[in-house]
């Protein structure tokens, strides 16, 4: 299903961003590849969602670049960790992001409706979009993304402040969309479900990239004692 | 009090028997009014929404001025119409002044800055929350205004109520520009202040009642619209 003319790898070079004169990400160089899921961990304020807007464009970085392999503008999409809904139906919310990518008005509407269908959301189609549960809210939020068909999906925290039944949702939908060939490159506090979802594992910590690491490696025997004491559940700064 | 009776009782008797005088005046007033509010609001919410996204040098000092043009007086505002629009003005030679058209123009010079202001600082917030997510769709400021405004249409809905509310309620630049004459430009407020000046108090409070009316059947239904809106949770 990939277009010959990739996007990927992706290719981050000395990446730095600070705000206020103090820095919150360091020198950050990685290389993300097409494949399975690139899971972004580390401790609250390690950067990870700072890393996340600079690969998907959403900052500016204050030192280093951000490389694509092609032109990214419309092959990227990202799901933020509060879904932003527009008040508008469910159907409505899945169609708009197509509409400014210059999709014709017959094939947004069957886009749309194939992504509701997948995320389960298609017998709402017509409510409104702010009035669905929180868990059916990032559901939709996904569905949005996906119709978009992009290559590479940012998740930042998707999970975050949902219940276990939604996270189960949310990470199923994850899991089939990796399947289809999306890259995801997402960030989570929550080592299960790196575990559960990791191709890899970048560890991040006090604003720098400490490993990157396939999942299976990571999780037996990480290079780095704070990487190593972060899996034990202590403490890390 | 014997006015204030004796108005309620006109006030009655004119709505009752749709007096075909007041009627004219009352439609007036609506025409001028509600055309008055359609062009501010072609150009005020787009305005509003386009400074509520837009960062530039000089923002600061623009908003300060839509502030005090809020606060505009109306007699002032008649005074410039009518000078633009005499006969010796520069748009004199459109032949408006002492027409309706004139005064659809002196109440849209009134309400366009409080459209824009008001609606900048509804939109500020929701382009807050939208921000981001549009700028992943690839969607910049300028592409966000309609999304803006659409997606705050019910708080939008306020705002021209209260432009609404600022038009019909002015009586300065319509007399100015109009001239208040009879059965061609006369409207309830300068209408109203001529009785009162005439000393006709009854048929100047039934006027003012008349008036109220109108604008608390406007008020409802926006409220209405409102409270659909939220039940639909939009």
């Amino acid at each position: 299903m990939r277009a010959p003319d990739t996007i990927l790898p992706l290719r981050a070079e000395g990446l730095g961003f600070s705000t206020g004169g103090i820095a919150i990400l360091s020198n950050v160089s990685l290389t993300l590849e097409a494949g399975s899921p690139s899971i972004i961990v580390g401790p609250n304020g390690a950067g990870k969602s700072v890393l996340l807007r600079l690969l998907h464009g959403l900052l500016t970085p204050s030192t280093g670049r951000v490389l694509w392999a092609g032109d990214a503008a419309r092959r990227q999409a990202m799901v933020f960790q509060r879904p932003v809904l527009l008040r508008r139906s469910v159907l409505a919310n899945a169609v708009y992001p197509l509409k400014l990518a210059g999709i014709t008005a017959a094939e947004r509407e069957s886009r749309a409706r194939a992504a509701l269908e997948m995320v389960g959301l298609a017998a709402l189609a017509d409510r409104p979009a702010r009035r669905l549960s929180g868990g059916e809210q990032q559901r939709l939020a996904l569905a949005r993304a996906a119709a978009l068909s992009p290559e590479v999906l940012f998740l930042d925290e998707p999970c975050a402040s949902l219940d276990p039944t939604a996270t189960r949702a949310v990470e199923e939908i994850v899991g089939t969309l990796a399947a289809r060939g999306t890259k995801i490159v997402m960030t989570t506090h929550d080592l299960g479900q790196a575990r559960r979802l990791a191709g890899e594992v970048l560890f991040l910590n006090r604003g720098r990239l400490r490993e990157q690491t396939p999942a299976a490696a990571f999780f037996n025997q990480p290079a780095t004692p704070e990487a190593a004491a972060f899996l034990r559940g202590e403490l890390v700064w | 009090m014997n006015d204030l009776g004796a108005a309620a009782a006109t006030a009655l008797n004119l709505v009752l028997t749709a007096d075909p005088a007041v009627a004219q005046i009352v439609l007036l007033s609506l025409r001028v009014s509600f055309s008055a509010l359609l062009v501010a609001a072609l150009v005020g919410l787009p305005l509003g929404a386009l400074l509520a996204v837009a960062r530039f040098p000089g923002r600061g000092s623009i908003l300060t001025v839509l502030n005090a043009l809020m606060g505009l007086p109306p007699v002032v505002a008649g005074l410039l119409i009518y000078v633009l629009l005499s006969r010796s003005g520069p748009l004199g030679p459109l032949g408006l002044l002492f027409t309706p058209g004139a005064m659809i123009i002196a109440q849209a010079v009134l309400i366009t800055p409080i459209l824009a202001a008001l609606s900048r600082q509804v939109l500020e917030g929701l382009w807050e929350e939208y921000a981001e997510q549009l700028r992943s769709f690839g969607a910049g400021p300028v592409r966000a205004v309609p999304t803006l405004l659409w997606d705050g249409r019910f708080a939008l809905l306020t705002v021209l109520l209260a432009g609404f509310g600022r038009a019909s309620a002015e009586v300065g630049a319509v007399m100015i520009v109009g001239g208040n004459i009879e059965g061609f430009t006369r409207v309830m407020t300068t209408a109203i202040a001529l009785e009162t000046s005439a000393g006709n108090l009854p048929l100047a409070l039934a006027l003012g009642m008349v008036l109220m009316s109108i604008v608390l059947v406007v008020n409802a239904l926006a409220q209405a619209s409102r409270d659909f809106a939220t039940r639909a949770g939009a």
